[in-house]
Formats: structure tokens, C-alpha cells, sequence
């Protein structure tokens, strides 16, 4: 019948389409990457990882400040985040009926959602207004403010997905709730959680806008929280939009930092789960 | 038990399959297997597999889990096909034609052979619109009107349209379990295949819902071929003309229901009715 | 015995509870601090603030329609080109990918989730724009007539920002697309393949099925086109003026944020900056609501409707009138 064969080539077209959109997502993937690296390789060099930025105009000069300045900016993010995320998510966890769970779940979706720029907003008012000054630790806050709900959801779900025979077990033992969570649950859950935080780990060193008006920018290298911070992105961001060419190549260069980070989390996350979970069970 | 004398029929189980006035002979073959196999892959799961299964009949398929009576079911309508990595061997004929020729559509297919699944899968539309769907899909309805009486048609083939007459508009997902059902066989039926496939149509089912759906099937024989896979031998015993016994993928014996029951030529088959294994 | 034991139980609740209040009081500070500092902006202004056009920090005037503007029509258009794209490759990745393919291609596209969006913004002027202004050059005098694409071809402006927001809002909305096609039950596929149905057919019956689910993906991937800061400052143009044309600079409230921010001087400016902070954060508050309120939908049992429950006897009455 001619309206079958009408609706086995629709089926076919259809699928084709499907497959050509994945194709067209990737091609900018592709794009990006080609440019990155081959833009960025060019700068690469050991000054590009030892220097400061030299003075505005002159050739050369690097990104060690900026590059010191994100870890230490990610460095209180975390030391603030993973803690207030995981015991949240445990919180969330073992009591999922009570309404500070749900409200709490909602905010951590809803944080999640929030621009990376409002929070910016936000740190500013509280942490940079009050002390008239910019400073690390404000950068850190708001990196870290960005951190919790990823830190959170990964708890929960990994926290849920333990057996409950596991804790049980420990019940039966004598062990108190807070007890058997933290000596038994947690630990089962442990490396999908640290596969978690280290996601969120690159995730918040590739934000810019958070750290525009909060840890704003250093020349220098610091490690004082009290001051202004340089950053990867924030640097990147500066020299991108500078008349300079020479300051555009850096900037290729710091991009080529990032993606090479984020590449490098992101497989090690896929990997290292599957690892740690077979040495863990045995399977 | 294995005696050539004909000894009277007497029931060797609690199953006691009712006087039947049906001659098969009479009837024509509406699904003709000819050394059926089946892989999984590498594994195989059906071993030539060869039966005449009877028009305007119901036929059922029984035996122990696992035994690839399901699997054999799926390969009537090449249902099969949507599942990666599956091969079949042999030859597998309805209307006079191999389903698993080259050149053959199993969308075409699936029209004259239809299926009834173990669970309900109404979808989530309204019980006009579970009917609708395949009739529109194979545009068999010219117009609202016939389109109406299609469904008025099927929803009475399927012993369900007093029920839902007044409510045709709701949604199917607020009938009951074996309403459910019903609409998922009127929903087959509305195409007008020939053959309908039932997997376990009955076994989510309560009780009184199940004998519904026995029901059903009796009356429909007269209008369709009917091939149910069921686990349930009294089931079997009360619902089918011819049963096929199946055990680790190969069909043991294929008979008339009333000797399967009472006189049995294989002692597996003996076996398993009369509880032994299963 | 056992009352030293709940009290250490109710010490293990308060202690982990403490944490996930703060997590909420976060939210809540948030939504009050910006409020706060908004005051002076909005007791000045008031409802005018959204309506006035001008954007003029010089003489005090301050008029946020050109952010709204710009972050509507960038996002809009953004999800319109994301959409199919983003479907399809749900589609294609849960129903239609061979195995081995999956997982790959699986990671290139959560990587493309990944990349930083100030990399993004980077390759956005110095590769996309370049490209983009030489498509509006090439284009012919008589399409350029429309008020669409009018205005000098300088590539910055409108164009590049859509592009770049749907590229990047592209992998958000799939992955979530993908997992709730994945929770449509099989035995939906398999109802319209008995019945005939062709692999395209089966797959509408799916996404028929995940409909409520589908939307909230794309919502929330509008969500994202919102928020999103540095791509889009960096090719946006940064005008505050409100154009039709897709060549037109133009300005979104994220990226005034980002600009203008840390130069606001007068407390004014900077009251006036952070009511449009505050609104954006309201606007994609709403959004990612009614986003995840659809999703949930999805795994919500259907409950019958009232009449259904009725006792049988009542049903069968009815039939026989």
C-alpha cells in the first residue's frame, strides 16, 4: 500500500534527522576544541605557568598569579561547600519526610538554577560591601555558595542508591542512626561522592562571573584572603577583551588550561568510580 | 505411561478440560512453523520448533518458565525484531507466505497478527483514543462516523462497552486492572487482525477479571485464531481447543487440549500436568 | 539505655539538620539581600523602571527595558533553535544509537556541557563573531531591507549571542530530555509496535507519553539561556537599545551585571544594578519551578479521577439506562 511505504520513509527520514542533530551539536564541539588547542598551544610555555603578568603593553609575561589565585579560590570554596553539601545530603537522606528535607531540596535546586552572576550580586552585598574591599574570601564564598547543590544532590542520590541491608546491618549491631550513617553508609556511598565533589570541583573553576566583583583581580601574586585574587577565568576574561594581541594569545593559552582541566576531571570521574567501586566490592 | 491401547479418558490432574463437539481436522492452518530456531545472540533459545497451528481456534502454549513459550510467541509477529542481536532459522508461515522472508514488512505484518501484552499498556489517552490510534496508524477509518463505529465495534468484540459507554472521553488510566485489559485486546482487535497473539493476557489479573477474560477468548474463537501463552494449566484446560507443551526451548507435544490432558504420548508431557516438575 | 540512645539519634538529626537549614537560609538570604539593597533603586523608580528605555548612569536615569529585551529575545530565540536539535539528540542517544556509539558519544556531548563559558565567550569573539559578520555581509540587499536584518553588519549584536546561547543551552536540555525518555516504560513502545507502528511511530508514542517531561527539559534549558553571563556579554555588543534586528547590538541583564558592576559608583547605580539582579533571580527562579514541577510530574502514579472509584453497582446502573 503506498501510505506504508509513505510512512516507512518518514520513519527512516526521521531517524536520519535524529542522527544529524547530534552531528550538529558536535561540530561546534569540534570548533572549540580545534581552536582552543591549536590558538592556545602556541602560548603555552613554562613563562606562561612561571611569570606574572608583565606591565600593560609590554610582550610577554604569564599566568602564575592567576593560576595560583584559582586554586586557592577553589581551595576555600571547597573547604566551605563539601562539608555544608555532604552533611546536607545526609541530612536529606535519612530523613527525606521531614518538611526541612523537602525544603531543603528545593533550595538545592533552586541555587542550582540561580546565574552564577546574582551570586555574585549576593557576595558582594555581604562580604565585599561591609569590609570595602575586595578579597579572596569573598571569591571563595561565592564559588562555594555555587558548589553546595552539586555537592548535596550527589550526596543524596549516591547515599540512596547504598542498599539498606548494608545499614541495617549495622543497626542490628548496636549502632546508633548517626552511627551506622557515618561509619557504614557514607562510606559505601564515599567514592561516587568524591567522583561528585570533583566534578563540581572543575565546574566552579571554570566560573568567571561570580568572581567579577567579589575576588575581582590581582597583578600580583597573593595568597592572603583578605585581598583581591587573580583567577584563571577572570584573567582570561581580561586579556580577551583587551586591544593587545599579545594579551589575546595568553588568553588562548589559559582557555586551553581550563578545557584541559575540565577534559581531565571529567575522565578521571568516569574512570576512577568504576575503579574504586571494584575495589570496594569486589566486582 | 505408555500403553497403545486407547484407554478411556479419565483425568490425570485436577484439570478437567470440558467436553469439546470442535473437529480440528475441519479446520484450515492459519500459522504453518516449519523448523523454527531462535538466538539470542549466540545463545539459542528455540530449537525447530514445527507445528500446524489451527484457524479460528485457540491454541495455548504451556510449560515451565523460562521454556521460550513467550519467545516463540514474539516470533509470530516479529516482535522480536525490536530487540538487537536476535536471528531465526527456518520458516515461519501465515497466509501462505514466510514472515521471515526478505522483503517482508513487519509493520505490514503486525496488522494481521496482533498482540496482547501480560501487563496493560494503555496509553495515556483517553479509551476513544487507545481504539483511535491504530486505526488511524493503518487509516482504516474514512471518516468520524466510521471511525465511531470502529470503536463501538471493538470495545463490544471486547465484552467492555457497556461499562464505558457513557465515558468514552475519560482516560484509560482510571479503568481498573482487568478494564484495562479489556480496552488493550479491544485496541488489538480495532485493526481487524486475523490472528491475535495473548501473552499471559490474564495472569496480573484477579480472579473474577480473569474469568472475564476467559470468557472473552471463548466467544472470540469464532472470529479469530487465537494463540495465548499461559502458565496456568486449568487455564489452558478451560480456555483452549489445542495446547503445545514446551520445555528448555523445544515443543515437546502438540495436540488436541482434551488428550494433552487426559492421555498424553510423552511422559514429560505427562510429567508436568499431572505436577511432577514445573 | 534507650533514652541515651535517641538522644544520640536526635543529636545525629539536629547536627546534620543545622547544615541543610543553612542550605535554605543561603536561598532565603539571597532573595532578601538583593531585595534590601534593591530598595533605594525601587523606591526611586518603581514600576517606571521597567518601562523606561534609557540606560544613562551619567545623568542618573535608569530605565531597564533594554535588559529585558535583550534577555528575552536572545533566550527565545536561542530555545527555538536549541529545541529540535536538542530533542533529537535525546531521541537518538536513548531510543536509536547503536551500543558501542552510545557511551562516546554520550561523554562528547555532557563534555560540551562542560567547557566553561568564558571559553565559550572567548572562541565567541574571536571565531564566531569574525564568521557571523561576514554571513551578515554576504547577505543580499534585499534581505537586508527587512527590519530582521537591518543595520550595519559589525557581527557583535544579537546573532552571535543566539547562536551561542543555543549552543550551549543544546547539551543542558538533552541529558535531561534523555533521562526522561528513559523512564518511559517499555511496554508504551511495544503497545505501538503490535499495532503497527513504524520505529518513528513507536518513538511518538513514547515522547507522547513523556510529553510534561520533554517540556520541562526545554524549560529549564531556557532557564539556562537566561542566566547565562560571560558568552554572552563577550559577543553581545553591549548596547543598551532595543532593535528588532538580529545584526543589532544589543545588552542583557546578565551582562550589564557583569559590565557595569564593578564601576558603579553612586549608591543609586548600583541600588538600580542589583533590582535588575534581583529580578533576574526571580524570573529564573519561576522558571526552573515550573521546570522541575513538570518533570516531577512525569514520575507522579496517575490517580484515577473521582468518578472512577464509584462502586460497580453505580456504574453498571448507568450502563443499563
Amino acid at each position: 500500500m503506498r501510505h506504508d511505504v509513505v510512512r516507512r520513509w518518514i520513519s527512516t527520514i526521521v531517524v536520519w534527522l535524529c542522527g544529524l542533530s547530534v552531528v550538529v551539536a558536535l561540530v561546534p564541539l569540534a570548533f572549540i576544541l580545534f581552536f582552543v588547542v591549536s590558538q592556545g598551544i602556541q602560548a603555552l610555555n613554562w613563562e606562561f605557568f612561571t611569570a606574572l603578568p608583565a606591565p600593560v603593553g609590554e610582550l610577554g609575561g604569564g599566568f602564575a598569579n592567576a593560576i595560583v589565585g584559582t586554586l586557592v579560590l577553589v581551595g576555600i570554596g571547597a573547604a566551605f561547600a563539601v562539608p555544608v553539601g555532604i552533611i546536607s545530603g545526609v541530612y536529606i537522606a535519612e530523613f527525606p519526610s521531614t518538611r526541612l528535607a523537602t525544603m531543603a531540596r528545593f533550595a538545592a535546586d533552586t541555587l542550582n538554577g540561580v546565574p552564577s552572576i546574582v551570586v555574585g550580586v549576593f557576595v558582594y552585598g555581604i562580604a565585599v560591601m561591609p569590609f570595602k574591599q575586595f578579597s579572596a574570601m569573598a571569591g571563595g564564598l561565592a564559588l562555594g555558595i555555587m558548589m553546595i547543590p552539586i555537592v548535596t544532590r550527589t550526596t543524596e542520590e549516591l547515599l540512596k542508591l547504598v542498599p539498606p541491608a548494608l545499614r541495617e546491618g549495622a543497626l542490628a549491631l548496636g549502632a546508633t542512626r548517626g552511627r551506622a550513617t557515618l561509619t557504614v553508609v557514607l562510606p559505601a556511598a564515599a567514592p561516587g561522592i568524591i567522583t561528585g565533589v570533583v566534578l563540581a570541583l572543575a565546574r566552579i573553576a571554570g566560573e568567571t562571573a561570580p568572581l567579577l566583583f567579589t575576588a575581582f583581580n590581582n597583578r600580583f601574586l597573593s595568597t592572603d584572603p583578605r585581598q583581591p585574587m587573580a583567577s584563571l577565568t577572570v584573567q582570561v576574561y581580561n586579556y580577551a577583551i583587551s586591544p593587545y594581541e599579545d594579551w589575546h594569545r595568553q588568553a588562548w593559552a589559559g582557555a586551553l588550561v581550563l578545557v584541559a582541566l575540565v577534559l581531565f576531571c571529567s575522565l578521571l570521574a568516569r574512570f576512577a568510580t568504576r575503579r574504586l567501586e571494584r575495589l570496594q566490592t569486589g566486582h | 505411561m505408555t500403553t497403545t491401547a486407547p484407554a478411556p479418558p479419565r483425568s490425570l490432574t485436577t484439570v478437567v478440560p470440558p467436553a469439546r463437539s470442535v473437529s480440528v481436522e475441519s479446520h484450515a492452518t492459519a500459522i504453518d512453523v516449519d523448523r523454527l530456531s531462535f538466538f539470542y545472540g549466540q545463545k539459542q533459545a528455540l530449537f525447530d520448533i514445527t507445528a500446524k497451528l489451527p484457524a479460528k481456534l485457540v491454541t495455548a502454549f504451556i510449560g515451565p518458565s523460562g521454556c521460550g513459550k513467550s519467545t516463540f510467541l514474539r516470533t509470530m509477529n516479529r516482535m522480536n525484531d525490536v530487540v538487537p542481536g536476535t536471528r531465526v532459522t527456518g520458516k515461519l508461515i501465515v497466509d501462505g507466505r514466510d514472515i521471515y522472508a526478505p522483503g517482508v514488512d513487519p509493520v505490514a505484518l503486525r496488522r494481521e497478527v496482533g498482540m496482547v501484552f501480560q501487563k496493560s499498556n494503555p496509553f495515556p489517552k483517553s479509551i476513544f483514543e487507545n481504539i483511535a490510534y491504530g486505526v488511524r496508524l493503518n487509516r482504516l477509518a474514512a471518516d468520524t462516523s466510521a471511525m465511531n463505529d470502529i470503536v463501538e465495534e471493538s470495545l463490544r468484540n471486547a465484552a467492555l462497552w457497556e461499562e464505558v459507554k457513557d465515558r468514552l472521553h475519560d482516560s484509560a488510566l482510571a479503568l481498573s486492572g482487568g478494564q484495562q485489559q479489556r480496552l488493550c485486546i479491544a485496541r488489538a482487535l480495532a485493526i481487524k487482525p486475523k490472528i491475535l497473539l495473548m501473552d499471559e493476557p490474564a495472569s496480573a489479573l484477579d480472579p473474577i477479571a480473569t474469568q472475564r477474560i476467559e470468557e472473552l477468548i471463548y466467544e472470540l474463537r469464532s472470529k479469530f485464531t487465537i494463540v495465548i501463552v499461559t502458565h496456568n494449566m486449568q487455564q489452558a484446560a478451560r480456555v483452549s481447543d489445542m495446547t503445545a507443551l514446551f520445555w528448555l526451548g523445544k515443543l515437546v507435544e502438540f495436540d488436541r487440549t482434551e488428550k494433552i490432558f487426559t492421555n498424553p504420548a510423552e511422559k514429560l508431557t505427562e510429567d508436568y500436568v499431572t505436577g511432577r516438575f514445573g | 539505655m534507650l533514652r541515651r540512645l535517641r538522644g544520640r539519634d536526635l543529636g545525629f538529626k539536629l547536627g546534620t539538620g543545622f547544615f541543610a537549614a543553612l542550605l535554605v537560609a543561603i536561598v532565603l538570604g539571597i532573595g532578601f539581600e538583593l531585595w534590601r539593597q534593591s530598595m533605594l533603586s525601587i523606591e526611586k523608580f518603581g514600576f517606571g523602571f521597567w518601562v523606561g528605555e534609557i540606560w544613562d548612569p551619567v545623568s542618573g536615569e535608569f530605565g531597564a527595558r533594554p535588559f529585558i529585551w535583550g534577555t528575552l529575545y536572545s533566550s527565545v530565540l536561542a530555545l527555538v533553535l536549541a529545541a529540535p536539535i536538542a530533542l533529537g539528540i535525546a531521541i537518538f542517544l536513548s531510543e536509536l544509537c547503536p551500543a558501542r556509539l552510545r557511551m562516546p558519544l554520550t561523554f562528547l556531548t555532557e563534555l560540551l556541557a562542560a567547557i566553561p563559558s568564558i571559553v565559550y565567550g572567548l572562541w565567541g569573539i574571536f571565531v564566531l563573531v569574525p564568521v557571523v559578520r561576514s554571513f551578515e555581509q554576504s547577505l543580499p540587499a534585499s534581505l537586508r531591507a527587512l527590519p530582521l536584518f537591518s543595520g550595519p553588519p559589525v557581527g557583535v549584536g544579537m546573532l552571535s549571542a543566539v547562536l551561542i546561547l543555543a549552543i550551549m543551552v543544546v547539551p543542558f536540555a538533552s541529558s535531561v530530555a534523555r533521562e526522561v525518555l528513559k523512564a518511559v516504560p517499555g511496554s508504551q513502545r511495544e503497545a505501538a509496535y503490535a499495532l503497527g507502528a513504524t520505529r518513528w511511530e513507536a518513538i511518538r508514542a513514547a515522547l507522547f507519553y513523556a510529553r510534561t517531561g520533554i517540556i520541562g527539559s526545554l524549560i529549564l534549558g531556557f532557564g539556562r539561556a537566561l542566566g547565562e553571563t560571560m558568552a554572552v556579554t563577550m559577543v553581545i555588543g553591549n548596547n543598551p537599545q532595543i532593535k528588532a534586528s538580529l545584526f543589532a547590538p544589543g545588552y542583557s541583564m546578565a551582562a550589564v551585571l557583569a559590565n557595569e558592576f564593578a564601576e558603579a559608583a553612586d549608591d543609586l547605580y548600583l541600588s538600580a544594578l542589583i533590582e535588575i539582579g534581583l529580578v533576574l533571580f526571580a524570573i529564573t527562579l519561576m522558571v526552573n519551578m515550573a521546570s522541575r514541577l513538570l518533570i516531577w510530574q512525569m514520575n507522579k502514579p496517575v490517580r484515577a479521577p473521582r468518578a472512577a472509584r464509584l462502586p460497580v453497582g453505580a456504574a453498571t446502573a448507568g450502563g443499563a439506562a
